[in-house]
């Protein structure tokens, strides 16, 4: 009943099993996948591609019927945000002997892990009576939900949404938003190396695919280590593409980033917002941020650095932009007692 | 005896989703359920964020797409701080937005949406994937697409500073411009891509119109739904993606609505089920009538055939040719057919390489006036643009340092929840008739959905692209009783 | 009847992270001369206020503190010359951020004493310690991150 592609037998005696899965994200790591272009085809060669949702065959069922252990790599995106990707994590973690916390999401929580700041029903309230939402009987969504036919459900969704480390071990962080498509290539070529015996995996939980200094060092821009009396928005000013962002007041994340994405966004002229998450030893990314940025403000007196820090108007979304889910404190307090 | 036939989860698509059907006592279709079992939080978790910051923030609700949302949301910025960008700005962003528009479409195509047509829903379902179709068309075609998307992505990458997620969108223009050198590059690209998006029509001419079993697929009923048809269009009424009002025309195909951004509340509600974490958007004036069609329900459809069916014509020649031979052939306007989506989508990846060249020749595209520094405070802002699966509204509201207060999406998809519903509906009517489920129900049921390309099309290079169905029927008690599945090994 | 919330005093946990110069000097002073004072502060000696990484509050906090205290030497006093305004420019910023997360600013407290203010030392320990008394508890190494959106119950314990 179901063709079987002589092809996929053969593969699936020779071949080390590769998976691919995505929980609360974007697909934005299934493009940077794709944008290795060629080289898919060297994943294609050397793995035998056995679930991947968003591309290929494959349910859970057939994900649940595999040994333990029995998929060689598997690359997760995406943060845990309700209980069907808690479900699939553990059933994952449990059948792939490497578990790749693959992109922002699921190493730090990436944007969806700003929803941490707020109670989950304001989260859903707040979708559910938009200017243009019809919804005079202010219903929400049921995880259990009676129809004249029969129940049908959808998954619960949790208070907080967690990362991918937060829920099951995890063997290697590949950081980015998404990584990047060279990084991806290169990490893809050392594992493929490594199954032939030609190459050594780093130790397990080491950080992949990324650089071990921060987006400062990669960036051209000229420092003159000048301390500033206000901070600005990019659109207000005309900035110079030659100097420093943070030295013009414009907020940037650079000094507590992680390298390996080149720059990209200070050279483009936009500020880092900080997609790679935390340089190699920063133990919260915030909280070095906080520190980076307090040490470019010329004032000594209280009154004026207030003034002067008015002009951040975010400081929280600026310095936990894309790493609140994966800090030190995880999530607001509003979050944390549901808006109690 | 009542059954009920449970495919979960769809792959596919951008996301999540999963389908019910349930079977009525004489063993036809009682009623069908798509449900969206995922929501993440965007109208709320942007409250609080500096406004510029939307452009990089709502790339993220869509990486196969962040370009759409980049762009409705750099419209939106800019309106929220009453600045107008300057010509070389705009054109920049539609440059962009153009070549971003060639690679979605063309992954879609060939890899995703092609296949039901090139190879046919009755080829072996082995074959119904893009290693069939490069087998059938030529073994070149899987080095086009990969060329293509990397044509595609270094134009974002170029313009909009990075592959994915582009970062260049400040209010009032763009944070920098580009080289002589640079235009040159991109020109070069755009002159392939009219190429092969030539080369796109005429394999679907020659293997799909050519073939008249496939032409009475396309005009058959079951996928045929007469609904109301949404698009961007130009102050000429043809298709734009990157800027325009909104024309929506009646299932008669006469101009029902055309509206400013800022008009939209006025014109679009959503409807709230409690079993989806989604919405369906409907036409306000009209009401919502539940998921059915015709003019006297507000359930609207907005899609590349939908964009055609809205316009009075494309905006460029040789996309204009096409055009009147997409109306000539499917005998008149507008066309109802769903699957007709993906010829209408080949056309309009045509028109946008051709406003590839059009801009990347255009005398002001290397200016650096590219930003316009805003004087004025923010209050409020729509941005609307034409996502490759439908029209995109953002709007934003902020205090007076531009910290943003509120936000309303309706995104591209979302717009069609309910027409692929009832597409879903029809082709299970259609299939299942006194409990016996057909083995074909499994293709024809992708097919409803496929062709709207669901938000995610991307299943590109050699992997096998055979779509996973494990449909399993449960008796009234509840216990599985027969499970049909196709790919699922 | 066993003991409600309301009648068990809530005995705040305090970090207290004092510059070796001044501050810590400060405490020991009072110490010395038998001033009493509140024993919540737990305190954490730094060779300066200057040292003080915005981390050590965060891990505080996420640990479980109801509050954190920081104490350096006056202003134009530093041992170190001015490395105290680290501390205030770090301070400043991180009220308004930790404010965001919920916590309340009167939770982190900036204070400047010198070695020979013992006395005031004390006098505001013991103030801060009534003020954190009545914000509560923050607990925030109590959370339970499962708990379903739907649930009525309380995630954080009195």
């Amino acid at each position: 009943m179901s063709p079987k592609n002589p092809k996929t037998v053969e593969k699936a005696q020779a071949k080390p099993k590769f998976a691919m899965y995505w929980a609360a994200s974007c697909g934005g790591c299934e493009i940077a996948v794709l944008n290795i272009h060629e080289k898919i085809l060297d994943v294609d060669a050397n793995f035998e591609i056995v679930f991947w949702p968003v591309a290929m065959d494959a349910k859970y069922a057939d994900v649940e019927k595999m040994e333990d252990g029995e998929i060689t790599l598997c690359l997760w995106n995406g943060g845990i945000r309700n209980d069907e990707n808690e479900h699939i994590a553990h059933l994952l973690r449990k059948k792939s002997k490497i578990l790749v916390a693959f992109g922002s999401c699921a190493c730090e929580g990436c944007i969806p892990g700003l929803a941490n700041f707020s109670p989950i029903k304001e989260i859903v309230d707040t979708a559910f009576s938009t200017i243009s939402t019809d919804n005079p009987e202010n219903i929400r969504p049921q995880p259990h939900y009676k129809m004249p036919e029969g129940e049908i459900t959808i998954p619960t969704l949790y208070s907080m949404l967690r990362t991918l480390d937060q829920v099951v071990d995890v063997d290697y962080y590949m950081p980015g938003c998404p990584p990047e498509s060279h990084q991806i290539a290169a990490v893809v070529e050392l594992v493929i190396a490594a199954l032939k015996g030609e190459a050594q995996l780093p130790p397990k939980g080491a950080t992949i695919g990324a650089g071990n200094s921060t987006v400062c060092d990669e960036c051209p821009r000229k420092r003159n280590l000048k301390t500033i009396k206000e901070f600005g928005r990019i659109q207000l000013i005309k900035a110079d593409p030659e100097l420093c962002l943070l030295e013009q007041g414009i907020p940037c994340n650079g000094p507590a980033t992680r390298s390996g994405c080149d720059a990209r966004c200070p050279i483009a002229g936009a500020q880092c917002i900080g997609c790679y998450g935390p340089a190699e030893g920063v133990v919260d990314y915030g909280a070095r941020l906080i520190a980076a940025f307090a040490s470019v403000i010329d004032s000594e007196k209280p009154e004026e650095i207030d003034k002067i820090l008015d002009g951040l108007v975010d400081p929280a979304g600026q310095f936990y932009r894309f790493n609140l889910a994966g800090s030190l404190l995880r999530a607001s307090k509003y979050a944390r007692t549901n808006g109690r | 005896m009542a059954q009920r036939i449970t495919i979960d989860p769809i792959t596919r698509l951008e996301g999540h989703g999963k389908i019910e059907i349930f079977l009525n006592d004489k063993g036809d279709v009682a009623n069908t359920y798509f449900q969206i079992p995922e929501l993440r939080g965007f109208e709320r978790f942007c409250v609080g964020r500096p406004v510029e910051e939307m452009p990089l923030l709502t790339n993220r609700i869509c990486g196969v797409c962040p370009e759409a949302h980049h762009m409705a949301a750099a419209k939106a910025v800019d309106a929220v701080y009453h600045v107008e960008v300057p010509p070389t700005g705009k054109k920049l962003r539609e440059l962009l937005y153009s070549a971003f528009y060639c690679t979605d479409h063309t992954t879609h195509f060939y890899a995703l949406g092609g296949p039901d047509f090139i190879m046919g829903p009755d080829a072996p379902v082995a074959e119904r994937n893009i290693l069939g179709v490069i087998h059938k068309v030529g073994l070149e075609v899987g080095g086009k697409v990969i060329q293509m998307r990397k044509y595609g992505h270094t134009v974002v990458e170029i313009i909009g500073g990075r592959k994915v997620h582009p970062c260049t969108s400040i209010p009032g223009g763009l944070t920098k411009g580009i080289t002589e050198e640079q235009r040159k590059e991109i020109e070069q690209m755009g002159h392939w891509a009219i190429e092969f998006a030539q080369f796109s029509l005429k394999a679907f001419n020659d293997i799909v119109l050519g073939n008249k079993q496939y032409v009475d697929l396309i005009l058959g009923d079951i996928y045929t739904h007469q609904t109301y048809y949404m698009g961007l269009v130009d102050a000429n009424n043809k298709v734009n993606f990157y800027d325009g009002k909104v024309r929506v025309v009646g299932p008669d195909g006469k101009e029902f609505v055309k509206y400013e951004p800022k008009d939209y509340a006025a014109n679009i509600a959503e409807h709230v089920e409690p079993w989806t974490y989604l919405k369906f958007p409907y036409l306000k004036n009209v009401g919502w009538k539940g998921f059915v069609d015709g003019k006297d329900s507000g359930v609207y459809m907005a899609t590349p055939l939908s964009r055609l069916n809205a316009a009075d014509g494309m905006a460029t020649p040789r996309a204009q040719e096409e055009y009147d031979k997409f109306y000539k052939t499917l005998k008149g306007k507008p066309v109802h057919q769903r699957l007709a989506i993906h010829w209408a989508r080949l056309i309009e990846l045509l028109y946008a390489a051709e406003r590839w060249v059009e801009l990347a020749t255009d005398p002001e595209i290397t200016s650096p006036d590219f930003h316009a520094i805003p004087t004025e405070k923010p209050t409020e802002g729509v941005g609307i643009v034409e996502a490759p699966r439908g029209t995109l509204t953002h709007h934003y509201w902020t205090d007076e340092r531009g910290v943003v207060t509120k936000v309303n999406l309706i995104v591209g998809t979302t717009n069609n929840y309910a027409p692929i519903t009832m597409s879903i509906k029809k082709a299970a009517d259609s299939l299942i008739k006194k409990g016996n489920v057909n083995e074909g129900l499994l293709n024809m049921v992708e097919m409803a959905f496929r062709a709207y390309d669901p938000c995610f099309g991307c299943a590109t290079h050699s992997l096998p692209g055979q779509m996973p169905l494990e449909v399993t029927i449960h008796d009234a008690a509840g216990e599985p009783v027969k499970v049909l599945r196709q790919y699922c090994d | 009847m066993s003991d409600t919330p309301e009648t068990k005093p809530f005995e705040p946990i305090i970090i207290g992270f004092t510059c070796n110069w001044c501050s810590y000097r400060a405490a020991d002073m009072a110490g010395t001369a038998r001033m009493k004072y509140a024993p919540n502060v737990r305190l954490i000696r730094l060779m300066c206020s200057g040292r003080l990484d915005p981390t050590f509050v965060f891990k505080a906090f996420a640990g479980g503190a109801d509050a954190v205290l920081v104490s350096g030497c006056h202003p134009g006093d530093c041992h170190y010359i001015n490395q105290n305004y680290k501390a205030m420019r770090r301070f400043q910023l991180m009220k308004r951020v930790l404010a965001q997360l919920g916590i309340e600013p009167d939770r982190l407290k900036l204070l400047w004493a010198s070695a020979a203010e013992g006395a005031i030392f004390a006098r505001e320990i013991n103030s801060f310690v009534e003020q954190v008394r009545a914000l509560g508890p923050l607990n925030w190494n109590k959370t339970s991150f499962t708990i379903p959106a739907d649930a009525d119950k309380e995630e954080v314990p009195a």
